[in-house]
């Protein structure tokens, strides 16, 4: 950087500074460059078709990095180590990729591989994600990436297109809205029911057109892999970006990584990473504040991430809402969830159980799983799946012995992908079933068509396993 | 190295009322019908899960099946149209299905920028003109709306104008045929300089 008495800056505007290649003005955008592009299968084809009917090449394929996870299967390994697809579909757009990835010489995790998984979790996994990178992916959970300090965020296939031609993407600054956590968690109350807070509380586009930093003592407090689910979820609230500033538990993350910088390169980097918290007496557009210390777990009730409530609370009336269309809006989600005013959901029976996804699918999150599971049953009629978010976490679970519990307990153990998440891949809930998940989206219809979610923590999740119906894993523990 | 695409500079038409808060894009287009290498088609998929029943056929009564609703370019929806997923296959099933506008209190960013890459455009009005919108039609009446996307106008039926937001890159684009992906190729200069001062 240039001037050493510049204002103070937050984290994201360092990091956007950091990228700019041509200054936006009245009339055109800023000119951003991306760092590290992360493709998959489902909205990269048509932008390679683009760069073909053009005779463009990929800028740089050593800063796209492409694997295999919305359509694949989760089933298991046929007796050759295979995993085989049995959807035309979604074979033909698994070979498209790899046909891609060939021809314009980008790297492919492909299905099975050792490093393939879902692009959220194999990013920081492999050390691809780093502090103060520009991040993007056609894919609304980039804002993963962004626990580690990274501007992080999701794109349409034609900006796929556009970094794969240039490296760089046509952007107006954001602003910055500041989520401040504080106190600390209690027992048994994870990020995932911080960030189903949050969002909660600013509601499904409170955040729109902001980038959201998360702040205070309660996020300091969080590993790595509970940051990112934090941050996975901001586009939940509407920010395209989520992002933590990096301190050491986020180096301690990333050093060693394979992609990760090593020796003098490391040194460089870490006194950079260092320069990038935001600095004091910056100031955000927006700021919300919310005490750790207060939350229970949380559960959705109804269709968007947005209409969540402590576990233990009921469900909110309509016609307490003022305004006609929020009236309308809740009445058609219970509606659609079969579910009336001021019911509890504790001891709701459910149908399926699912743990995996981008959000929570990282081997801190299966622990936190098979903690529940240790010694206990899935209940009878509930059919519960595990989906470990990349072939590393499945490998590192086993070693743990983690897949013996789930599956000891009557749970499927799968193949790492997105799964039941987006089910596209044939995990899917039947019509009208209902689904503790520890995914990000309870919409209409998003575990496939029918489907009724209720997103909630890991922890939830297999208590609601165990018991057949909704329920809080603090009380589970005192069987 | 700049391609032109059909400029978009008036839409006038007939519209549709959904006047449904938080329209997310798995309802636009559901997933399932994702697992596609072109865009071909996607326009039957628009809505499918709101559109059709079990056994594949129309239901008659969502709103894009009534036979006054035939022909509409411009969608009506409620607050916060286009949230959720990034996939642009929802821009492109609106299109495909023959939607050129769609008008509402606010848009999610990614839906917001994916549109306007496919000539779609997203019209932001305030809550009280919204709300003016979704009660005209009830008298199964076919009112117009005009949009100029020059002036940044829409029309209303009883003549009232009312402006909306249009960044000024977009718009040129729309109303010019310009494709953002030469204008990006354009910068290459700029780009390798930025990527050789980099550590």
């Amino acid at each position: 950087m240039t001037s050493q008495s510049r204002a103070p800056r937050t984290l994201f505007e360092k990091v956007w500074d950091d990228h700019i290649v041509r200054p936006s003005t009245d009339s055109t955008p800023a000119v951003l460059y991306v760092d590290l592009h992360l493709v998959h299968e489902v909205t990269s084809p048509q932008a390679f078709t683009r760069l073909r009917e053009r005779g463009l090449a990929v800028r740089r394929p050593d800063r796209t990095v492409a694997t295999m996870d919305h359509s694949t299967p989760t089933t298991p390994r046929n007796s050759a180590g295979l995993i085989p697809i049995s959807d035309s579909l979604a074979a033909a757009q698994l070979e498209q990729l790899a046909r891609n990835c060939e021809d314009f010489g980008v790297e492919l995790h492909e299905l099975g591989a050792d490093q393939q998984g879902i692009v959220h979790v194999i990013g920081p996994e492999l050390g691809l994600t780093q502090p103060g990178m520009t991040i993007v992916c056609g894919d609304s959970h980039t804002s993963t990436h962004g626990a580690f300090g990274a501007l992080a965020f999701g794109i349409g296939t034609s900006e796929v297109g556009h970094v794969l031609a240039t490296q760089c993407l046509l952007q107006r600054k954001p602003k910055t809205m500041e989520v401040h956590v504080d106190g600390a968690l209690r027992p048994g109350v994870t990020a995932k029911d911080i960030i189903l807070a949050v969002i909660a509380k600013i509601g499904i586009g409170g955040g729109t057109g902001h980038v959201i930093e998360y702040t205070g003592p309660a996020i300091r407090a969080l590993g790595m892999e509970q940051r990112m689910t934090i941050c996975n979820m901001s586009i939940e609230g509407g920010a395209r970006a989520g992002m933590i500033a990096p301190d050491d538990t986020t180096f301690e993350y990333v050093a060693g990584r394979p992609r990760a910088p090593h020796g003098a390169d490391w040194d460089a980097a870490l006194a950079r990473w260092r320069t990038l918290p935001t600095d004091d007496g910056a100031r955000y557009d927006r700021s919300v504040t919310i005490s750790a210390s207060e939350l229970a777990p949380m559960i959705t009730y109804g269709t968007n991430p947005g209409m969540g409530m402590s576990i233990d609370s009921p469900v909110p009336d309509p016609d307490s809402l003022a305004d006609g269309s929020d009236r309308a809006a809740l009445a058609k989600a219970l509606g659609y969830m079969d579910i009336r005013p001021g019911e509890r959901l504790l001891g709701r029976p459910v149908d399926v159980v699912f743990v995996g996804s981008c959000t929570n699918s990282r081997i801190s999150d299966l622990r936190l799983a098979a903690g529940v599971m240790r010694g206990r049953k899935v209940a009878p009629g509930v059919r519960m799946l595990v989906v470990p978010g990349s072939q590393q976490v499945k490998r590192q679970a086993e070693a743990e012995g983690l897949h013996t519990i789930f599956r000891d307990a009557g749970a499927e153990w799968r193949e790492a992908g997105c799964s039941m998440c987006i089910a596209m891949n044939g995990d899917a809930l039947g019509p009208g079933q209902y689904a503790v998940s520890t995914s990000n989206r309870n919409f209409e219809g998003r575990q496939g068509k029918g489907s009724r979610t209720f997103l909630a923590s890991p922890l939830t999740a297999a208590a609601t396993a165990v018991r057949g119906a909704i329920a809080d894993a603090r009380e589970l523990s005192d069987d | 190295m700049t391609e032109t695409i059909t400029p978009v500079r008036h839409v006038e038409s007939s519209y549709v009322v959904l006047d449904v808060q938080n329209i997310d894009t798995d309802q636009i287009i559901p997933a399932r019908f994702l697992k596609v290498t072109d865009r071909a088609g996607l326009g039957d998929a628009l809505f499918a899960d709101w559109r059709y029943d079990a056994d594949g056929s129309p239901r008659a009564d969502f709103v894009l099946n009534r036979p006054e609703s035939r022909g509409a370019e411009i969608l009506v929806a409620g607050h916060n149209f286009g949230c959720g997923s990034s996939r642009e296959h929802a821009p492109w099933a609106l299109r495909g299905y023959g939607i050129r506008a769609v008008v509402s209190t606010r848009f999610a960013d990614i839906f917001h920028s994916n549109a306007l890459k496919n000539g779609l455009l997203p019209v932001t009005i305030p809550a009280e003109v919204h709300d003016l919108l979704v009660s005209w039609p009830a008298n199964g009446s076919r009112p117009r709306l005009g949009i100029d996307v020059a002036k940044q106008l829409l029309t209303l039926p009883d003549g009232t104008e009312v402006t909306f937001p249009l960044e000024s890159f977009s718009k040129h684009c729309l109303l010019e045929g310009v494709d953002e992906l030469g204008y990006l190729l354009n910068a290459a200069a700029e780009i390798a300089a930025y990527e050789e001062a980099r550590p």
